[in-house]
């Protein structure tokens, strides 16, 4: 039986095995699930109970320390990032997930870069307007 | 670091079949997958690193043990499990559980207590009623809880239901958990391999054709499609494995997709997507695409 710590991990999902464990990582942040300092499973722990290979577990907790998520101890683990700049972090590495998306997207429809750009340019000022004309909803 | 097992210069000749020139190496606590067609020798890989049969030329070394001058050694810490295994039809599962036990000091009784309730299996059942994924989970079983530095399994999720398969590559990734454990297993499901392999063979008319990391081939591999005329000479560029058109559509299947998206645009073609291939697809590729070294 896996044991809690195992993540929910797909074939039929889009994304590689390794981004998916970048995700429901950062997801269990985000959540407070695994607060500042939480201890993450070591890298075969994780691998064991969500049935990937090591190398796959490996590669996420890379990709997470690269993006300041986790730090990794030589010896002790890796552990979640103590920074004040975690949840900036974590919206950075969402606002990425997603530019990928719509690149990916963009590809499929046969939409060339500079289009692409025109329609973004498109929607930042129409985002820009919408925050000035209600200043409430402007969270940042 | 010790090597879970070594080969080099390996061949191994049957009248019908032959193993050519394998150079192979698996590191300590790493699984490898090793794909390959009915015929393509995988059997012969798993059943020379058991000491089953003798290399005609090259050498063998096993949890370094020199094979066969130290199989004695080393079969103490190999598992093999493989269809063509004998069990005894009219014993029970219980008895061969303790003939297991009474060879290998190691065996550990509540870890097979444990893999005997998520297998289902009953252990005073004799095995002649097992049905055949009942007969390989028993298999399975054996070998698990001698907890063997080397597990061999030859197929070991072929024929099964998908939940007993499910129960075998649950048990499977639980070896993961120790750092001195290595697995070799051979499965023409490619799904299994790419999920849990570390490292990923192909193995194809007795010739490895491909072995790298599992990631290494994920990363490599490209399914492009781009649309407008494309140079007859496509075929040949450098890491195209296929092309097929439709229309003035046309897919490409590619090792090291940047340089021939690069010479793709140069050439005038409008690329449309980019997209990673899944083992299966790739294993088909690397086979048609003659990868013969």
């Amino acid at each position: 039986m896996p044991v809690g710590d195992g993540l929910f991990l797909s074939a039929s999902d889009g994304r590689p095995m390794y981004q998916q464990i970048v995700d429901q990582v950062a997801a269990k942040v985000a959540a407070g699930d695994w607060p500042a300092g939480h201890a993450l499973p070591s890298i075969r722990e994780l691998a064991s109970a969500s049935q990937v290979s090591v190398i796959t577990v490996k590669r996420a907790y890379l990709e997470l320390e690269r993006a300041g998520l986790i730090v990794t101890r030589h010896g002790k683990g890796s552990f979640v990032a103590e920074t004040q700049e975690l949840p900036k972090a974590l919206l950075r590495a969402d606002l990425e997930g997603r530019l990928r998306e719509v690149a990916r997207a963009a590809a499929r429809l046969g939409v060339g870069i500079d289009e692409l750009k025109r329609l973004l340019v498109a929607a930042h000022d129409d985002q820009a307007s919408h925050t000035a004309a209600r200043p409430e909803e402007a969270t940042r | 670091m010790t090597a879970a097992f070594t080969l080099s210069g390996v061949c191994k000749r049957y009248p019908a079949f032959a193993l050519e020139d394998v150079d192979l190496a698996l590191p300590e606590g790493e699984i490898m997958g090793l794909v390959g067609v009915n015929g393509a020798g995988k059997s012969t890989l798993l059943r020379l690193l058991g000491g089953l049969a003798l290399p005609d030329r090259g050498t063998i070394e096993v949890l370094g043990h020199p094979m066969p001058a130290q199989q004695v050694q080393a079969k103490r810490e190999i598992g093999l499990a493989s269809e063509d295994m004998r069990l005894y039809g009219s014993q029970t599962l219980r008895w061969h559980m303790d003939l297991v036990r009474a060879a290998y000091p190691r065996w550990d009784e509540a870890y097979a207590g444990e893999l005997l309730r998520r297998f289902d299996l009953r252990a005073a059942q004799p095995l002649k009623a097992f049905s055949h994924g009942q007969r390989v989970k028993a298999l399975l079983l054996l070998n698990l809880a001698r907890r063997p530095r080397l597990l061999l399994l030859d197929e070991p999720t072929t024929g099964l239901d998908p939940v007993a398969r499910a129960e075998v590559l649950e048990a499977l990734s639980e070896v993961l958990r120790d750092a001195a454990r290595s697995v070799l297993f051979s499965s023409h499901d490619t799904h299994d391999i790419e999920r849990l392999a570390d490292r990923i063979t192909f193995l194809h008319g007795g010739r490895v054709i491909d072995a790298r990391d599992t990631a290494a081939f994920l990363d490599d591999w490209r399914r492009i499609v781009c649309h407008g005329a494309l140079p007859a000479s496509v075929g040949q560029w450098d890491g195209v494995a296929s092309v097929r058109a439709n229309g003035s559509l046309s897919e490409l299947r590619v090792r090291g997709a940047e340089a021939v998206v690069g010479l793709l645009r140069a050439a005038g073609a409008d690329v449309r997507s980019v997209d990673p291939m899944n083992l299966e697809e790739i294993f088909v590729a690397t086979v048609r695409g003659g990868g013969k070294h």
